[in-house]
This record gives C-alpha cells, sequence and structure tokens, in this order.
C-alpha cells in the first residue's frame, strides 16, 4: 500500500510537471523552469517560518510569489538591464537559492526542512502525512490530494487554453500579431511551474523537479512531431518513470527521486538511439536519391 | 565583531592564510573562464558541468571506500567532461535544443550523483560527511596542500587564457570564420571546455556541486557591465571572483557550521546586481540619468 | 582541370535529414571574375559559401580551390559572413575584429607583430573606417560593420573573397564603397563570389551569374545567362515581367526576402 502511494505521488508529480514541462521545452525556456524551482526555496522557508511549519497554503503562495519575482527579475535583467538572457537566469535563481541555503542554516531547528531534502525530497515519508477525517477514516495521504488538486487545475488551464498556449510556443510573433500577449501567457505558465515545484518539494526535492519538467517532455518531443501526442506520451513516460524508478530504488536502498532520474535517463538513451538510427537512415536515402521537391518560391 | 574581523585580516593564524588564499585563487580562475562562457553565451553549460560532477565525486568514493581528494577530483573531470560531450552529442544528432540537453543531462547526472549518495550514507560508510561537503561547499576544510593543488590549477588557467587569449576571444565572437582561417576549433572547443571542467572541480570545494555555476557566470555578466575590452573584462572579473572569495572565507571564518557557497555567491551577486544598475556607462541607471540629461538639454536649447 | 579556374565545384550537395539544400551542384569559376549568386530564400546561396569554406559538412560532391582542397589553400581564401550571424554586442574594438583576419597567418600562440598592425589599419583604409579603429563595434552602424567585416576578409591577404550578402541593410554610400571596393580588387585579379538578394543591380554589378534554387539553374558571364527564362526558372515563374527586354531589368518586380 505503502508503495502505491509513493508511485502515485511521484506519477501525479511527473504529469503535473511534464504537461506544463512540454511547453516550456518548446519554448526553449527550460533553464528559466530549472531557475524556478531552485529559486522558490527562500520562500518556501520563509512561509515554513512564518506559518509554523508544514502550512500548505500560506507555503503555495509564498512561493508561488517568489515564482513569479524570479521570473519577472529574469525578464527585467534581460530586457530593461540589457543583462544576457543566460547569464540573467543564472544570476537570478543563484542568488535566490543561495539565499534560501542560508536561510535554512540560520534557522535550522526552526524549520523542518533540512538540505537533503532540498536536494533530493523524502517522498517516502508521503504516505505517512495522511488526512484523517472526523469519523476516523483514512483517506490516505495530504500530498497526494494536493498534487491530485494541481493536477485539475494544470489539466484545465491546458484543456481551456490550448490554443492560446500552443500558438506562444510555436509563432510568438504571430501569436502577438494577432493579439494574443505572450506575456500573460508566460507568467501564467511560470507561476504554475512555481506551484507546481512548491508542491511537489517536499516529494522530490528542488533539483530533481527539473527532471519531470524536462525529461519526459523531452522524450516524447524526439518521439513525436505533434502536440497532443507529445503531451499525452509526457503523461504515459511521467507514470513509467515514477513506476521504475521507485522499484529500482527500493530494490538497491536508495534515493527515490535520484532512481526517477535515472530511469528517465535510461529511458531517454534509448528512444535517443531509435530515433538517431531513423534518421540516419533517412540521410542515407537522401544520397541515394533525391527525396523532396526543390524549395517552394515566393 | 570588531576583535573577528581585526583577528581575521591579520592574517596571523596559517589556516586563515590558507583558506583566504585558496578561496581567492579558485574564486578568480573560474571568474576567468567564465568570462568565455559568458560571451559565447554558454552560461548555463557551466551549470550543467557542476552537477554533473556529482557522480564522478562518489565513483570515485566508493571506488577509494573513503575520502581521497586527488582521486575525487579525477572523478569529477571525467564526470563533467563526460557530461559537456553527451550534451554536445544530444544538440548535434537530434532535434532536442540546447536547453533542454542541459536540463536533462544536469537532472540524470545528479540524479545518479544521488543515488550514489543514499547509497553510501545507507551503507554506512565512516568519512560520508566529507563528501557532502562537496554539496554546498567548506572553505573553511581547505588545508596547505589543497592551497599548493589549487594555486597549481590557477597558474596552468591563467597561463593557458593568456596563452589563448586571441583564439579564444575570437570563438566568442565569430566561430565560424575562425573556423574558415583553417584555426583548429574543435581543439579550442575541447580546451576551454577542460578549463570549465577544471575551474569546476577545483570551485566545488568551496562553492559547492550547486551553486558552483554562479562562481563562472556572475563576476562575468557583473564585469562586462564595466568595460568594453574584453582584456579589461577578464582582469574585472578575476578580482569580482577574488572578493566574493574572500568574503566567503571570512563567513566560514566566523560561522565554521555554515556552509560557504550560499555565502560567496550572495557577496558575488551583490556585486552583479550593483553593476546592472550603477555601473557608469552600461547601467541602467546610468543609462536613465543621461537620458534624462539629454532630454533637459534639449529643454534648455530649445526653450 | 583548367589552370585558370578558381573555384570548381561538381555534383556537391548538401542536405540535412531529408530535405536537400543542395543539389548536385556543378561550376567552375575563371579567376578575377566579379561573381553574384542568385535565387529565392532558402534555395541554398548562403550554405554554397558555407559549404565551400567548409562551415557546413557536404554530403556528396568535392570542392576545388586553386585545383587542390580547401585544406591546402586556406591562406588565399577569404570568408565574410552574413552581418547578423555574429553579436555585435561583443566587446571588441574595430580594429581588434579587424586583425582577427590576421590569425590565420599568425599561428596558435603567436602575437600581432607591427607588419600585422599595418595590414590591418590599411585595411580599414580601404574601406573607409580608418578614423573608426578605436570605436567598440557596439556603436557602428549596419553599413560600418559590414565595412569591418570586410576589412577584415581584406587583411587575410587572400585571392578568393566569399561575401554572404554584403549589400543587405547597408546605405548607400557604403554600397558605393563596397562595390568599388570589389571592382578594384577584380583588377588586380582576386576572384570574388557574392551572394546577392537584388535582382535589380545583378547586371550592373557582376560579369558572371550563378543562379540557384537547390539545384542548379544556370551558370556563366551575366549576358548570356541572367536571362527572363532562367530568372523564372529560378524563381519558380512567379514573376510578373512588366516590360519585354532591354529594360526588362529595370522594371523587375524586386524579391523581397525575409
Amino acid at each position: 500500500m505503502i508503495s502505491f502511494w509513493i508511485i502515485l505521488t511521484g506519477a501525479l508529480v511527473a504529469v503535473s510537471a511534464g504537461l506544463l514541462g512540454c511547453f516550456l521545452v518548446l519554448r526553449r525556456m527550460s533553464m528559466v523552469g530549472d531557475a524556478i524551482s531552485h529559486a522558490v526555496l527562500p520562500g518556501i522557508v520563509i512561509a515554513f517560518l512564518i506559518s509554523g511549519n508544514r502550512e500548505p497554503l500560506t507555503v503555495l503562495i509564498g512561493a508561488g510569489i517568489l515564482g513569479l519575482l524570479t521570473t519577472f527579475i529574469i525578464e527585467y535583467l534581460h530586457k530593461k538591464a540589457k543583462v544576457q538572457g543566460d547569464a540573467a537566469i543564472g544570476v537570478t535563481y543563484t542568488f535566490l537559492f543561495a539565499i534560501g541555503i542560508i536561510l535554512l542554516s540560520l534557522f535550522a531547528g526552526q524549520v523542518d526542512i533540512d538540505q537533503d531534502c532540498v536536494l533530493y525530497g523524502e517522498i517516502a515519508y508521503v504516505p505517512i502525512d495522511t488526512i484523517i477525517t472526523a469519523s476516523g477514516v483514512n483517506l490516505g495521504p495530504k500530498p497526494v490530494y494536493l498534487l491530485g488538486g494541481l493536477l485539475v487545475v494544470i489539466l484545465l488551464f491546458i484543456v481551456v487554453f490550448y490554443k492560446q498556449l500552443s500558438l506562444t510556443a510555436f509563432d510568438p510573433g504571430f501569436a502577438s500579431a494577432i493579439g494574443i500577449s505572450t506575456v500573460i501567457w508566460h507568467y501564467l505558465l511560470m507561476g504554475l511551474v512555481s506551484v507546481t515545484t512548491v508542491v511537489s518539494f517536499q516529494s522530490v526535492g528542488a533539483i530533481l523537479i527539473i527532471n519531470f519538467l524536462i525529461g519526459p517532455p523531452s522524450i516524447a518531443y524526439l518521439l513525436t512531431g505533434s502536440l497532443k501526442r507529445m503531451l499525452i506520451y509526457t503523461v504515459i513516460i511521467g507514470t513509467l518513470i515514477a513506476f521504475f524508478g521507485y522499484h529500482i530504488a527500493a530494490y538497491l536502498n536508495v534515493s527515490i527521486a535520484g532512481c526517477m532520474a535515472v530511469t528517465t535517463g535510461i529511458i531517454f538513451v534509448i528512444s535517443f538511439f531509435y530515433t538517431h538510427y531513423n534518421t540516419r537512415v533517412r540521410k542515407k536515402d537522401l544520397v541515394m536519391n533525391k527525396t523532396s521537391q526543390p524549395v517552394e518560391t515566393i | 565583531m570588531m576583535q573577528v574581523l581585526i583577528d581575521f585580516f591579520s592574517f596571523s593564524d596559517p589556516n586563515i592564510r590558507y583558506v583566504v588564499l585558496g578561496s581567492m585563487l579558485l574564486a578568480a580562475s573560474s571568474a576567468i573562464v567564465g568570462v568565455f562562457i559568458v560571451l559565447k553565451k554558454k552560461a548555463l553549460i557551466g551549470d550543467a558541468v557542476s552537477h554533473s560532477v556529482l557522480p564522478g565525486i562518489c565513483a570515485a568514493f566508493l571506488f577509494a571506500g573513503s575520502k581521497n581528494i586527488p582521486l575525487m577530483i579525477v572523478g569529477a573531470f571525467i564526470s563533467g567532461w563526460l557530461a559537456i560531450v553527451m550534451i554536445d552529442f544530444i544538440t548535434r544528432h537530434s532535434k532536442i535544443k540546447k536547453d533542454a540537453a542541459i536540463s536533462i543531462i544536469l537532472t540524470v547526472f545528479f540524479g545518479l550523483g544521488i543515488v550514489m549518495l543514499t547509497y553510501i550514507q545507507h551503507n554506512g560508510y565512516a568519512s560520508q560527511s566529507g563528501l557532502e561537503s562537496f554539496i554546498f561547499g567548506n572553505a573553511a576544510a581547505l588545508i596547505g596542500n589543497d592551497v599548493i593543488v589549487f594555486s597549481v590549477i590557477a597558474v596552468v588557467l591563467v597561463v593557458i587564457v593568456i596563452a589563448f587569449f586571441k583564439e579564444f576571444t575570437l570563438m566568442a565572437f565569430d566561430e565560424p570564420y575562425a573556423k574558415t582561417l583553417g584555426l583548429p576549433v574543435s581543439r579550442l572547443e575541447l580546451l576551454l571546455t577542460t578549463l570549465t571542467v577544471l575551474a569546476v572541480v577545483t570551485g566545488i570545494t568551496a562553492v559547492g556541486v550547486v551553486l558552483m555555476a554562479a562562481m563562472l557566470i556572475t563576476p562575468a555578466a557583473a564585469a562586462r557591465f564595466w568595460s568594453d575590452n574584453i582584456r579589461k573584462i577578464v582582469v574585472i572579473s578575476a578580482c569580482f571572483g577574488a572578493f566574493s572569495g574572500l568574503a566567503g572565507a571570512f563567513i566560514s571564518y566566523m560561522a565554521p557550521a555554515m556552509p560557504t557557497g550560499p555565502w560567496m555567491v550572495v557577496a558575488s551577486s551583490c556585486i552583479a546586481f550593483f553593476s546592472f544598475f550603477f555601473a557608469p556607462g552600461r547601467g541602467s541607471v546610468s543609462l536613465w540619468w543621461r537620458k534624462r540629461q539629454h532630454i533637459t538639454d534639449l529643454n534648455r536649447r530649445v526653450g | 582541370m583548367n589552370e585558370n579556374n578558381v573555384l570548381k565545384v561538381n555534383s556537391l550537395t548538401v542536405g540535412y535529414t531529408w530535405k536537400p539544400v543542395l543539389w548536385e551542384i556543378d561550376f567552375e569559376i575563371p579567376q578575377g571574375k566579379i561573381v553574384g549568386v542568385v535565387g529565392p530564400n532558402g534555395a541554398g546561396k548562403s550554405t554554397l559559401l558555407k559549404s565551400v569554406m567548409g562551415v557546413v559538412p557536404v554530403t556528396n560532391g568535392s570542392v576545388g580551390i586553386f585545383g587542390q582542397p580547401l585544406d591546402e589553400v586556406r591562406k588565399r581564401v577569404s570568408y565574410v559572413p552574413q552581418r547578423e550571424s555574429v553579436d555585435w554586442d561583443f566587446p571588441a574594438s574595430v580594429f581588434d575584429v579587424v586583425m582577427m583576419g590576421r590569425y590565420g597567418r599568425l599561428g596558435l600562440l603567436s602575437r600581432p607583430r607591427k607588419a600585422d598592425k599595418e595590414v590591418v589599419l590599411d585595411c580599414l583604409e580601404k574601406v573607409g573606417m580608418a578614423d573608426f579603429a578605436k570605436r567598440q563595434i557596439s556603436q557602428l552602424s549596419g553599413g560600418q560593420q559590414q565595412r569591418v567585416f570586410i576589412a577584415r576578409a581584406l587583411a587575410q591577404q587572400a585571392d578568393l573573397y566569399l561575401l554572404d550578402e554584403p549589400f543587405a541593410g547597408v546605405d548607400a554610400a557604403t554600397e558605393e564603397t563596397i562595390i568599388r571596393l570589389l571592382r578594384k580588387m577584380s583588377e588586380e585579379n582576386k576572384t570574388l563570389v557574392v551572394v546577392h538578394h537584388d535582382l535589380q543591380s545583378v547586371k550592373k554589378y557582376f560579369d558572371w551569374v550563378i543562379m540557384l534554387n537547390v539545384d542548379l539553374v544556370a551558370y556563366g558571364p551575366t549576358e548570356t545567362v541572367f536571362t527572363e527564362e532562367n530568372i523564372k526558372k529560378t524563381y519558380g515563374g512567379k514573376l510578373t515581367f512588366l516590360s519585354d527586354d532591354g529594360n526588362m531589368i529595370a522594371d523587375l518586380y524586386t524579391i523581397q526576402e525575409k
């Protein structure tokens, strides 16, 4: 039963992060996602301090604010202060993360997070934190409900705003030309990424959330050219990773989140060589015979 | 507090000398290499390398059975190198873009490192705490021998950068053109990569794996705002790096239980943010002020 | 192979996964000509230059320069990339950039000598940028940037020059300066291959022309090769010709490229 909850939690994290991650990968904003997942740390620590630990709503808000703040700072540095793009990301998130670690050290006694947790979470403890109703029924772990709720929000977001999201991902120029504000969708997306990071924090930690954010979407990206299919593949791959990752970790008695990352790597390698081989075959075809017409003109 | 400051800066304690010198050298050499990385717009590769050295370090630890610094440096080097090669390979041979490739390699390698770390922890290896200090850094642990090693590496880094300065500059500016000139572009690229991994591998002892990227990126990004001459930028970057190294060493002295990495990053970042806004010439505030002056001037002339 | 031929390309094919960018290109260019390369967007014009220079890998076919493979004659060939291929916000001065043209001759660990500095200043003089030597490249206009790129190429003291869209987005004065310079170089028996986007100036600027649209449509002396029929073939027949031969070019619908 415990393993079921753990795998379910992992799968929920994987799917939530993965669905959002598809848009990050397509918009070449993987590193911004990476930055946000680090930068929310001080927000989490402060929220824990203020709320006296594990009060989900305050933590969510606090960290969500910080995630948006990070996005804003990065944008500002890049666009207004003319700091080079990737440098802006690097400077901002390392600064915020460093502050988070300092706060953790300073308030070590008062905050219920330790450095290990920051790194790779404690998903194994998830099943313990359960909801028990007034009549004594054990409904299961709190994080699962939190994550479940988040996933519902994310699914709604993607389904309802699918046109805008896909357009701003594929052709931002055209999108703004027809009046869709790329800025709003950027912030909305990053806002959801922040929230997802925070909610998943205790499960997989700050650094390994990127694995779920970018891993399954990238694998899906390799395997298909259609956004819809990419989203579906991401869900499947994410769930597989949660499942296998947990079992390997249980067998070896090591970090569960770490194993999930390694599993992602293995699946990636397999997919990579599969598509690479396919491409090689096609290129040989090119030299043998001309397989396409000249470029369409004007 | 005053007494602590005096004690520290009198440098009478050889330990303090080692820690300060070591930290400053590490930070300065990373900052120098960082200039070229940032100018090539490859800043976040530094991030990938930093996270990716973890499995190498853990593997070396497992292999040696205990904390063996030279072996761990070699392990880190191999691991970091492999990561860069793989990022390049992925980008070149699939439709995955650079940013996603970096993220994937970063988490997979780091995840593997964490797996190994937890394996070490759960199997009761005695001296693993030395291992953990690689994650967030502990400059206070620097001893005389370490400083000698770092000094040598720092000197090597600086000498190579000076020797190949014009080539590195050209490659950062216009790599395809460099190729047409017949410059051995791939080998030079290899060299810069090696320097980067070397800088990372030595830097993580003070700053740690997670924040190392900042040591490469932040001083360089800040230095760009103070000059338009690449030679001056490299020098300024080294100075900014050295200063953050000093700050980190000082904090480490005051509070040995605290990890030094975050403090060095905070010091470096403060310099950076100040530069972004207030550097004469390129700083936002300076530009805004000049624009205002310009408009006032215009108004005066017209009115 | 005719010793007088500077650049000879055989069955050159360059492609990515399943889409060819250049398909079985064959041509030879004699020395001392100014050659224009024209074709619609995506026709492979830039790729042609890049594959000759080894910047882009060749899928099939061969390239001979002065009768030899590129690596033997690098010192005699110079490449001017498109202006936007570089971030002009880079911290370098005009002098620094032009000096880069000497790096091929300098070798890896050596420093520029007085002779090199004189060559750089001389090249800056030739493009009319001698006063700008210390200027930061971020402060230059488009036309000035283009001139710096050309000065850099001149500093290589090569015999064959490949230029990618040197007239794109430059002011009229710069365009004049560049074409005058190219003509002078041609008189000194240098060969120039220029990717060009403006059909109206082809007859005015180029002795020879290569007309490309993934396939080679035609190449040779401009008078004989740059005909209405060939232009139609290159651009897919979607041009409207507003008057008949003679003043044809003057009235031609100018292709607006992205």
